[in-house]
């Protein structure tokens, strides 16, 4: 049984937990069976939060914490540094403005960097950078599909607002087509 | 219905299902997400004939539902940690008084120093408090666990909870096949009570008892916590007919080395059981004790590795020594691996090193796994 | 690892965690135009803004180690001599 895991760092109130939720719920619906579960470190706005995915083509039994993730997504650029790719086995997906700076901080060769951050502040104002994240994620890895992903962060956000859900829809659209190339 | 859900809505929609008379909890983590989601289908207007009464504390908390289920009410709370020990004043009178709260303890560990991770220190030390505990392996099982749980409760009067491990299972987002109204009001009838509190008949529950007679009334307990074990497997029997056969009092492997353990821990054992080709028991209902269950699956065996998440301080793992009694006279060498206190990770690799260990008799009586090196100074 | 005899901590140990790296607007004070009133130092929630005394002149610094960027600075000074930049990402 092969399981795909990812591991996402960030800060509390970036939305590090809702990012795994969002491709989780994507992945299920492209057929997967996944389980997300986060890590806090402590419970405070801007505390390190560490949260993880795992999707299967069958039910997931182990609930033990990711150690050597296939892909490490940091929302957060000040957090890039070894603590990240740790372990990893595959690519790393940074929010950095520069991918050779982001090389720098971790080390790591495999990497892709997207500005999140400046997408975020675009498009919702805000630098919440979870949306923009799963964006990037989908397309470097095209586990989920854009339009199951857009149709996901619709719905999970439509209780927010209709405007809240369009703006994130436009965010992940962007993230993944920047992204793919 | 398969839905991708948080394993607090999976508690909550469970417990909306069972149409309970008053719910009242004070937040804790990880447990908060699981009144919240209760509060809000109650200010939705989706829980009829409910109060949702908030308290300032644990202790208040426990106390309300103590008078609600006394008047015949269906209650439930949910807590955890320090939230749980202090409700168990409260608690344990509940368990004399024989009255049927259901509880949802998240399991998380106590202090000091505070930690908000999961361990189940917190259930464990309410072991000898007369409330049946039932521990549960995913979010799945604590889903289809309510309905069954508040059956147990009603049909043996006593306080039931369900422990499932916080942040583990209750943070967990994973697909769930959603119960709906007609199974579970198929399987729940309403509450009737035996003898029941109001304005037109007032009663003392849990009166004055001197030693001419607290002893039988204690015994009388026992005796009913003992009996309690054939109403729980006819519950889960009933539960497997109609929707899904989660097994008995115990779930158990046959091997010439057996691992036990509890709660969600119990995936990760029932994999590394299936590589290195090994048995596997998980204890379901923790209290009444399944004792002759246990004793006659492990009775033949080698080796016993019981993986522990609650230690009694000054002796060991708290699960191991009731295995350890339950085995008394037969000549499986048990092992207790103390592991996963606090929220610390507990991956397939620890569990094989622990077997390795036992295997090649390197194994003590019971030991720490997967401590750092330390040392420990004075301020 | 060190522990310590039931978990004593000293004060001032969350001095370590810079918590400054969370920000990603932060403050730049304009000396020429701060007044030296202290509304900002006030203000700030994080107290992470000293008042410093310089010859006759009284000007606000900022403590980049543990300013979030809430930006509350920036609104109440009566100078306007606080702007919220973009934090340089290195």
């Amino acid at each position: 049984m092969v399981i795909i895991k990812v591991r996402f760092h960030g800060r509390g109130g970036q939305g590090v937990v809702t990012a795994a939720d969002i491709l989780a719920v994507a992945a299920f619906k492209e057929g997967y069976w996944t389980l997300s579960f986060p890590m806090f470190g402590a419970e405070k706005r801007g505390g390190p939060v560490v949260s993880y995915l795992k999707i299967s083509e069958e039910k997931v039994y182990d609930r033990d914490e990711i150690h050597d993730p296939d892909y490490s997504v940091v929302l957060d650029p000040m957090l890039l540094g070894r603590d990240v790719v740790l372990g990893l086995k595959g690519w790393l997906i940074a929010n950095h403005p520069s991918l050779e700076k982001a090389k720098e901080r971790t080390g790591w060769r495999d990497t892709v960097a997207i500005d999140a951050t400046k997408i975020a502040l675009e498009i919702l104002k805000r630098p919440i950078t979870n949306t923009a994240m799963v964006g990037a994620f989908a397309g470097f890895t095209k586990i989920v599909k854009l339009n199951t992903l857009k149709e996901t962060v619709y719905e999970w956000f439509e209780k927010k607002g209709e405007e809240v859900a369009k703006r994130n829809v436009e965010v992940v659209e962007k993230a993944y087509k920047e992204v793919e190339g | 219905m398969r839905k991708v859900v948080r394993g607090f809505y999976a508690v909550a929609y469970s417990v909306k299902l069972c149409k309970p008379n008053v719910i009242c909890a004070y937040p804790i983590t990880p447990q908060t997400e699981i009144s919240e989601n209760l509060a809000e289908m109650y200010a939705n207007g989706e829980l009829e004939n409910c109060k949702y009464i908030t308290a300032e504390s644990e202790f208040e908390a426990a106390s309300i539902l103590v008078g609600a289920s006394a008047t015949g009410a269906r209650t439930f709370t949910a807590t955890c940690s320090q939230g749980l020990i202090l409700m168990s004043e409260v608690l344990i009178n509940a368990a004399g008084m024989r009255l049927p709260i259901v509880i949802v303890n998240t399991n998380r560990a106590l202090s000091a120093p505070l930690s908000i991770w999961n361990d189940l220190q917190d259930s464990m030390l309410l072991r000898d408090s007369g409330i049946i505990q039932i521990y549960v392996e995913d979010n799945q099982e604590v889903h289809e666990m309510i309905p069954q749980a508040y059956k147990i409760a009603e049909s043996t009067m006593f306080p039931t909870m369900i422990c499932m491990d916080g942040f583990k299972l209750t943070h967990a987002y994973e697909p769930i096949d959603l119960l709906d109204q007609e199974t579970v009001d198929g399987f729940l009838p309403p509450y009737e009570p035996p003898i029941k509190l109001s304005i037109d008949e007032p009663l003392t529950f849990g009166a004055y008892a001197p030693p001419h007679c607290y002893m039988e009334f204690r015994y009388k307990m026992h005796k009913d916590m003992l009996n309690a074990k054939n109403k729980i497997e006819d519950v889960f029997k009933e539960w497997g007919e109609i929707r899904r056969d989660w097994g008995g009092l115990i779930e158990f492997k046959e091997g010439k080395t057996v691992l036990v353990s509890l709660g969600s821990l119990v995936g990760t054992m029932k994999e590394v059981a299936k590589e290195m080709g090994l048995g596997y028991l998980k204890v379901r209902t923790y209290r009444p004790f399944p004792y002759d269950e246990i004793r006659e699956a492990l009775k033949d065996c080698d080796n016993v590795v019981v993986f522990d998440r609650a230690v009694s301080f000054g002796y060991e793992g708290v699960l191991t020594i009731d295995i350890r009694n339950a085995l008394y006279g037969e000549s499986p060498n048990v092992y207790s691996f103390i592991v996963g206190l606090g929220g610390r990770d507990v991956p397939k690799e620890v569990m094989e090193d622990c077997v390795s260990k036992v295997l090649s008799g390197r194994a003590e009586r019971y030991r720490f796994e997967g401590l750092k090196d330390f040392e420990e100074v004075t301020y | 690892m060190r522990i310590s005899l039931g978990a004593v901590s000293r004060p001032l140990e969350s001095l370590n965690d810079k918590t400054g790296t969370w920000a990603v607007m932060v403050p730049r004070i304009d000396r020429e135009r701060c007044i030296g009133c202290g509304e900002c130092y006030m203000f700030c929630p994080d107290c992470c803004i000293e008042m410093v005394q310089e010859d006759r002149k009284r000007y606000a610094v900022v403590d980049y180690d543990y300013c979030k960027g809430c930006g509350i600075c920036s609104e109440v000074c009566p100078a306007n001599a606080i702007e919220m930049v973009e934090k340089v990402i290195e």
